[in-house]
C-alpha cells in the first residue's frame, strides 16, 4: 500500500489576521506557522494508523511550498511517514497546486490519496477534487472515517444532517475531517528520525492559474452587545423579534 | 448563454440551500443580461418546475435512478455536459456538502476558476470578482476568475433567497451517464431534526452545561425555536454530545440567521466557525468570558436559570 498525503502550511488558530501591501498581502509578522489540522490530525494521523496495521505501507508526504514549508515537513515526518516531496512554487491558486500534485501523485503511482478538508487560512476545500478529477479518480469528501480491506475501502462521509457509508475500490482520493484519527504529538525518537528521512525537493511543472486574489479584507466590527438582565429574558425575546427580527 | 445552477437534493427533494444558489444564479443572470437555466440530477419527488419561481426558465433533468446516489465522479461528469450543451460559461453551485465535492472537480475538468465559499454576488463591472470567506469566517478576499468558463460556490445561508411568480420548463438532458465507482452502503440520518447546516436558528452548548444529562434544556429551547443544536470541541470529544454537532474551526462553520451560545467560552477557535452568523446570544455566567466581544445580545447568568426561563418567554411571544 503506498499513501500520499497532502499537507500544506497554515497560521496558527489563534494566528492576529492582518493584511499588508495595500490589503494584498497577508501579514505574517509574528505569526506561528503549523501543519494545517486537518491534513495533520485526520489525514496524516489516519495514514500512520493503517501503517501501523500493514506496517509494509509507505506513507510519502506532499506539500507545494517555497523552503519556509520545511520546519512544517519535518514536523509532520516527526508525526509518522516514510519521506517528503515539496514541490517548489509559491502559488494561491488551487488548480495549480493541484496540478503539482497530480504530478507527483503519477510520479508515485499511490493507492490511496489523502488530503485534509479545507485549509484553514483559504477554505479552498479544492485541492481534493481537483486532484481526484486530474487522476481520474473517484473522490470522497469530508470523511470522517476510513477503514480499509484489501484493496476496498470503506468511508463515512458527512451528509446534511448525518453522515452515509460508501464503498469504493483503491486507488481512491479522499478528503479527512473530525473522526478519522486522534490528535497525536511527536515523541522524542520521531523527532530524531525524522532529521534524517528524506525530503526530496522538486521543480514544478508547467501549469495555470484560473484565479487571483485581488485583495483581502476585514469584516465590519461588531458594534458590540446589549446586555440583557437575567430576571428580565422577556427583554431579550422581544430584541429578537422586534429589533434583530430573528424569531 | 445562460448561467447554469447545479439544483442539488436529497431524497427527492430540492435542498435548501439550493434555492439559494437558484436565486443567486437569476440575479447573477439579470446583471449580466442573460437567463438562467438548471440542472437536476436523480428522480425527484416534488414538483421541480415551480421551481421557476426563484428565476430559472429552464430546468434540464437526468431522471435516472442511479443518480439518486451521489458520486462527484458521474455528476462531475454530467454537469461538465450539460455546461457544453447549454453553451453556459458561468456554473452556479451550493457550496454544501456535495458541492464542495462536485466543484473543484468541474474547475480542473472545465479549466474552469473556482470561488469556493463566495458570500456575495459577483462584481461584473470590471473583470469578473467574487468575494470568498477566508480564514475560517475572520477575513475575506475578493478573487478574480480569468478563465472563459467560471465557477462560483456560495456559501449556505449567505445569499437570501427570493421567491417571485413562475413555472420553468422541465426538459429531459439525454446524457451517457458513466459507471459508479462508489457504493452506497448506508445513511445515517437524524430524521425529524432540522441540519445543523441548513438552520436559520442554532441553539449550542459547551462545557458550561457540566454534564450530558444537562442537554434536555437546551433540546427544549431548540425545539421552540425550531432550531437545530450545536456544541463546543471539548463536548464532542467528551461524548457529551455526537461529533457532528461540534462547531469550530476544526468542525462544522456554520452562518445561521441567529446563534445562540449557552455556557461557551469564546475561544478562537469556536468563533471561527460561527462567526458568521447574522446575530449572536451569549448566555454565561462570567461576565469575562470572551464571546461577548463577539455577541449582539449577551446575559451574564446562570444558564441553569436562564434556558428554561427563556424557553418559557419564547412559547408566550409565539402563543400571542
Ligand atoms: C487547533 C485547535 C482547534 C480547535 N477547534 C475547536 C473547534 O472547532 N470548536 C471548539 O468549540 N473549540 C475548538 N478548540 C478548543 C477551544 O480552544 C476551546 O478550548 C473550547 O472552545 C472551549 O469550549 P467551551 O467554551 O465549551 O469550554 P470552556 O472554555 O470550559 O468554557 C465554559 C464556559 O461556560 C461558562 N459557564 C460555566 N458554568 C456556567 C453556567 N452555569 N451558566 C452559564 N455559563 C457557565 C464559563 O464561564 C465558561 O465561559 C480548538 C483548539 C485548538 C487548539
Ligand atoms: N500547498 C499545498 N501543498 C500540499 N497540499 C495542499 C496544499 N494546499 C492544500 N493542500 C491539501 O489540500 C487540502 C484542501 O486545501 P484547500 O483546497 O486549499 O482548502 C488541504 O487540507 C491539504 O491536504
Amino acid at each position: 500500500m503506498k499513501i500520499l498525503v497532502c499537507v500544506s502550511k497554515t497560521p496558527d488558530t489563534t494566528a492576529k489576521i492582518a493584511f499588508t501591501d495595500n490589503n494584498t498581502k497577508f501579514d505574517n509578522n509574528g505569526v506561528q506557522w503549523i501543519i494545517n489540522p486537518y491534513d495533520e490530525w485526520y489525514a496524516l494521523v489516519r495514514a500512520i494508523e493503517l501503517k501501523e496495521a500493514d506496517p509494509s505501507s509507505v506513507i510519502h508526504l506532499v506539500t507545494v511550498g517555497t523552503a519556509d514549508a520545511d520546519p512544517i515537513i519535518r514536523k509532520a515526518l516527526a508525526l509518522g511517514g516514510d519521506e517528503a516531496i515539496r514541490v517548489n512554487a509559491d502559488s494561491q491558486d488551487s488548480y495549480y497546486v493541484a496540478a503539482q500534485i497530480a504530478q507527483v501523485a503519477r510520479d508515485g503511482g499511490y493507492d490511496l490519496l489523502l488530503a485534509g478538508k479545507e485549509t484553514i487560512d483559504f477554505n479552498g476545500a479544492s485541492i481534493g477534487g481537483m486532484l481526484a478529477e486530474l487522476l481520474d479518480l473517484p473522490y470522497v469528501a469530508l470523511a470522517a472515517r476510513l477503514d480499509l480491506a484489501g484493496n476496498k475501502a470503506t468511508i463515512v462521509r458527512e451528509i446534511e444532517g448525518g453522515e452515509e457509508t460508501v464503498e469504493a475500490e483503491l486507488p481512491l482520493v479522499i478528503s479527512c475531517q473530525k473522526g478519522m484519527a486522534e490528535q497525536r504529538i511527536p515523541n522524542m525518537r520521531g523527532i530524531m528520525a525524522a532529521r534524517t528521512k528524506p525530503l526530496k525537493v522538486v521543480e514544478p511543472v508547467a501549469a495555470d492559474t484560473l484565479t487571483s486574489i485581488a485583495a483581502f479584507g476585514l469584516p465590519p466590527a461588531k458594534a458590540g452587545v446589549k446586555l440583557v438582565s437575567p430576571d428580565n429574558v422577556e427583554e431579550l425575546v422581544r430584541l429578537l423579534h422586534e429589533e434583530a427580527k430573528s424569531i | 448563454m445562460p448561467v447554469l445552477i447545479f439544483i442539488d437534493s436529497a431524497e427527492g427533494h430540492v435542498k435548501k440551500a439550493s434555492l439559494e444558489a437558484l436565486t443567486y444564479g437569476a440575479d447573477l443572470a439579470t446583471q449580466l443580461g442573460t437567463h438562467a437555466e438548471g440542472i437536476v440530477l436523480g428522480n425527484m419527488t416534488e414538483d421541480i418546475s415551480a421551481l421557476g419561481k426563484y428565476g430559472v426558465k429552464k430546468i434540464h433533468q437526468v431522471a435516472d435512478a442511479s443518480l439518486d446516489q451521489f458520486d462527484s465522479q458521474t455528476y462531475c461528469a454530467i454537469i461538465a455536459e450539460a455546461v457544453k450543451a447549454t453553451g453556459s460559461d458561468l456554473l452556479v453551485l451550493s457550496n454544501n456538502v456535495h458541492g464542495k465535492a462536485i466543484a473543484p472537480r468541474l474547475s480542473a475538468r472545465l479549466k474552469a476558476g473556482l470561488v469556493a465559499g463566495a458570500v456575495a454576488m459577483a462584481d461584473t463591472s470590471n473583470g469578473f470578482i467574487v468575494k470568498k470567506s477566508v480564514f475560517s469566517g475572520k477575513a475575506f478576499a475578493q478573487v478574480s476568475i480569468q478563465t472563459a468558463i467560471k465557477i462560483i460556490a456560495i456559501n449556505p445561508n449567505s445569499y437570501k433567497t427570493v421567491a417571485n411568480e413562475g413555472t420553468a420548463e422541465l426538459v429531459p438532458f439525454a446524457v451517457t451517464i458513466p459507471a459508479s465507482k462508489i457504493k452506497l452502503l448506508q445513511v445515517n440520518k437524524a430524521s425529524g431534526e432540522v441540519p445543523l447546516t441548513e438552520a436559520e436558528i442554532v441553539v449550542s452548548a459547551g462545557r458550561g452545561m457540566k454534564g450530558p444529562e444537562n442537554w434536555g434544556m437546551v433540546e427544549e429551547l431548540a425545539k421552540t425555536l425550531h432550531a437545530a443544536t450545536a456544541c463546543s470541541r471539548p463536548v464532542a470529544d467528551a461524548h457529551w454530545r455526537p461529533h457532528n454537532e461540534h462547531v469550530g474551526q476544526t468542525g462544522i462553520a456554520i452562518a445561521p440567521n441567529l446563534y445562540i451560545a449557552i455556557g461557551i467560552s469564546g475561544a478562537i477557535q469556536h468563533l471561527a466557525g460561527v462567526n458568521r452568523s447574522k446575530v449572536i446570544v451569549v448566555i454565561n455566567k462570567d461576565a469575562e468570558a470572551p464571546f461577548f466581544k463577539a455577541a449582539d445580545y449577551g446575559i451574564v447568568g446562570d444558564a441553569f436559570e436562564v434556558v428554561p426561563k427563556l424557553t418559557e418567554a419564547i412559547k408566550k411571544m409565539k402563543a400571542s
